[in-house]
């Protein structure tokens, strides 16, 4: 747990800014309920900023899932490090976000499902306590980009990148490879699919180093 | 209507998550699957970190985020702690868009 300390924060300042956003658009109650169930930034902005751009309802739910289709790899990745019942696979695999995703790893394909457990409940609670800030304050802070909240989440996931990338020439191509990716898909691409084809980039692991 | 989204994207995300560890929980991959498993990370948090960054929905942005982050980036590279990094991120951020 007190490795995902860190996490805390931009997790919260993320939580504000959907908050602060969804408010006006679902409604208090739905706004809180969503971050309470669904648990999942991507997928709860991509929605939302469909509804708000007036998109309609399918394709805010086509938009959400797709934003949420890299757990489907994410969940593969994973798998070989989580043994016991299905119910145990299950409950694990479920509470996994990017961070702990990310924080879990230990290489030689393997996670630390400890570590994925650990850092649900202060993740949880920094989102929903997050929403709920932002639900309150929509009414008197209208702009969440004044405070810089927006920045936190780049430079916290460049602090889980950077340890991944020492050492490894590899994963700099790869990392490379993936930013020109979502970079050259964002104008073009729904939202949540410029990062899962990013994630393809990942696939350069089938050669064999030479 | 609201609450069909809000059901449907919490059904649909915990299927999407648990789908891989309940049809191959535990099981041994391959030596190729598992280079593919330790470049997922990297590759993903790099997605994630340049869509945040640089992008605001479907438009490709620089603004005040890209100073922020590359505040950031400066700060993680000399090994200062992350929190650290987080708040001048911020705080870098905040200040650009206050002055201009």
């Amino acid at each position: 747990m007190r490795a995902s300390a860190p996490l805390v924060l931009p997790t919260f300042a993320l939580g504000v800014t959907f908050g602060l956003l969804a408010s006006p658009v679902l409604g208090v109650v739905p706004a809180l309920v969503m971050s309470a169930v669904v648990f999942s930034g991507t997928a709860q902005f991509g929605a939302v900023s469909v509804l708000a751009g007036s998109g309609g309802m399918p394709l805010a739910v086509g938009t959400g899932l797709l934003a949420n289709a890299r757990f489907l790899p994410m969940g593969f990745a994973l798998a070989p490090s989580i043994d016991g019942p299905p119910l145990r696979r299950a409950l694990t695999a479920a509470v996994v976000v990017d961070a702990s995703f990310a924080l879990a790893h230990q290489g030689g394909g393997r996670f630390d499902p400890v570590t994925v457990v650990w850092a649900a409940p202060l993740q949880y609670a920094a989102w929903v306590g997050g929403t709920a800030a932002g639900v309150a304050g929509a009414s008197v802070l209208n702009d969440p980009g004044q405070l810089g909240l927006d920045a936190l989440f780049p430079v916290f996931y460049l602090g889980l990148l950077l340890p991944e990338l020492r050492g490894s020439s590899r994963g700099l191509l790869v990392a490379a490879l993936a930013a020109v990716v979502a970079l050259v898909l964002v104008p073009v691409a729904p939202v949540g699919v410029p990062v899962l084809a990013a994630a393809a980039t990942a696939l350069l692991g089938l050669k064999e180093p030479s | 209507m609201t609450w069909v989204l809000v059901v449907v994207l919490a059904l649909g995300t915990l299927a999407l998550k648990v789908f891989g560890p309940l049809v191959a929980g535990g099981a041994e991959p391959p030596p190729a699957l598992v280079r593919v498993i330790d470049l997922l990370t990297p590759a993903l948090l790099t997605a994630l970190i340049v869509t945040s960054a640089f992008s605001t929905e479907h438009e490709l942005v620089i603004d005040a985020r890209a100073a922020g982050v590359a505040a950031g980036l400066v700060l993680l590279l000399v090994r200062v702690p992350l929190v650290v990094a987080l708040l001048a991120a911020a705080g870098a951020v905040a200040a650009i868009r206050l002055l201009g």
